[in-house]
């Protein structure tokens, strides 16, 4: 653990976060207060532009990155929570870091600086640098949980020199006394905006991936994004449908919150069936 | 490029020796390219708008191989790739796969020249859109159109707010009601959007700076 300092985060939820997944916000939240991080959420935060500004204008979605990266304050790292937004903000902040004339064109049009030395981190990797291997906690009663990653791991080859978290919720979850389950489609695209789409094609997908998690033998999965969370819950059409958390309300969880109810009550999936079958919830 | 440039250029009265696949003849058959008619401009204007490396291809077809959208797509990844080094503007431009790929940097990541495939992609669907190429996918570019336009107006994306206008673009009202309303019951959509306070800030991106200019 490092010092008190860097414990404290400006915080971008992203607007899935704040929306649809509000029981992964909360129980964020709650996970952080337990392990000591002081998130303050960003004043102001808009969209990053998700992959909708980038497909239709580029240069849009760069500038409402940018206008994030404004906001921040640049002695405090910005812990995101959602892996696309992390990736255009990065990806952005790494632009405006090399190039010098685009980052003050940038701070001129928003009139705010922008800091080339901003730390900007997922909400993942804030609990791999805490060290959770030496937790050593079993709240978690050998639950046999399927890490899913989706594409988070992927990422734009300009980010390909930034660390790499293959393995790290696996870890996570085993000193939290889950036992992870890995040989299943753990990478495999969820399928993002095509679920809305092409919702077909995004249910044939879906349903591998949970079919190759019941096959692995998983009882549910955790994933780090909100977008895989629900695209894995309204799109997966098998009789056995597993339960999905978000990592942050697993973490919560182990973590002894108390405020769990809420949260689950609206998974469409519901794990509280499981949960009580393994004494996880009253 | 000039090599296999030479390739192409044969004999016309030999309609065999006028062939030339893009890919494997089982996913696209024969297809004719006329010399002539190829932008040889088209790789440098992508590779200098999307900063992809695009020149580094090497044509293995990794980026095809890992592809978890491939079959929703009429060509591969790769395909697109050699559209574009060859210099057909009009056939890659007018590609269902450009519009179908997601982002996910799967192909990217298996690529072992590094190339930023999706960052390919995008440009292309800027440039689509840009020189009016008919978009394959309308439902697709609806949905950007709509996800734009709720950050226009909230600085933030609504959901509802964006099924419910494309369910009156589309007119399909009946497609997907269950899965809403299972996310409505569980207060999954919100009724009212989450917006910004500073909305200027965010509507000058959107408008050409002279027009938000008092003088």
């Amino acid at each position: 653990m490092r010092d008190k300092d860097s414990l404290e985060f400006s915080y971008f939820p992203g607007c899935s976060v704040v929306t649809t997944s509000w029981e992964s916000n909360q129980s964020l939240l709650h996970a952080c207060r337990s392990l000591g991080l002081n998130l303050k959420e960003l004043e102001d935060w808009n969209c990053c532009g998700s992959s909708s500004a980038f497909a239709i204008d580029p240069e849009l979605g760069f500038n409402l990155s940018a206008r994030n990266l404004s906001l921040a304050e640049p002695d405090r790292p910005l812990l995101v929570m959602c892996p696309r937004c992390l990736h255009h903000l990065r990806e952005t902040h790494q632009i405006l870091r090399q190039d010098k004339l685009m980052r003050r064109a940038q701070e001129r049009r928003w009139k705010r600086p922008i800091s080339p030395d901003l730390e900007i981190i997922h909400f993942l990797e804030a609990v791999v640098k805490l060290g959770p291997q030496t937790w050593k906690r079993d709240g978690l009663e050998g639950l046999k949980v399927m890490p899913y990653y989706g594409c988070t791991l992927f990422r734009p080859p300009a980010l390909r020199r930034e660390r790499y978290y293959q393995g790290e919720v696996e870890n996570v979850l085993a000193a939290l006394g889950a036992v992870p389950v890995v040989k299943a489609l753990t990478n495999r695209c969820c399928g993002s905006f095509l679920s809305a789409v092409r919702p077909g094609l995004v249910t044939q997908m879906v349903n591998e991936i949970i079919q190759s998690a019941v096959t692995a033998g998983a009882e549910c999965l955790v994933t780090v994004c909100a977008m895989c969370q629900l695209n894995l819950e309204i799109r997966c059409t098998l009789e056995q449908k597993l339960p999905i958390f978000h990592f942050s309300e697993i973490l919560a969880l182990a973590l002894e919150a108390k405020d769990y109810e809420s949260w689950f009550a609206r998974h469409l999936v519901d794990p509280r069936p499981l949960l009580i079958e393994r004494g996880l919830l009253r | 490029m000039l090599n296999e440039a030479k390739l192409i250029i044969t004999d016309k009265k030999d309609p065999l020796e006028q062939i030339w696949q893009i890919g494997t003849d089982s996913l696209f058959g024969p297809k004719i390219i006329e010399v002539d008619a190829l932008d040889r401009d088209f790789a440098e204007e992508v590779e200098r708008r999307s900063h992809a490396g695009l020149r580094r291809c090497y044509f293995c077809r990794s980026c095809g191989n890992g592809c978890p959208f491939v079959t929703a797509m009429d060509v591969p990844p790769y395909a697109v790739m050699r559209m574009v080094h060859y210099g057909l503007r009009e056939e890659a431009l007018s590609t269902r796969t450009i519009w179908i790929c997601v982002n996910c940097h799967t192909c990217a990541s298996q690529c072992p020249m590094a190339i930023d495939i999706a960052a390919m992609m995008n440009t292309l669907c800027h440039m689509a859109l840009e020189e009016r190429v008919p978009v394959p996918t309308p439902d697709i570019l609806k949905f950007h159109l709509e996800v734009v336009r709720s950050i226009e107006r909230h600085g933030r994306t609504h959901k509802l707010g964006i099924m419910l206008r494309l369910k009156l673009l589309t007119g399909e009202w009946f497609k997907d009601v269950d899965v809403g309303l299972k996310m409505l019951s569980k207060r999954k959509l919100d009724l009212r959007p989450s917006r910004i306070r500073a909305l200027k800030e965010i509507h000058r991106l959107f408008l050409p700076y002279w027009r938000v200019v008092k003088p």
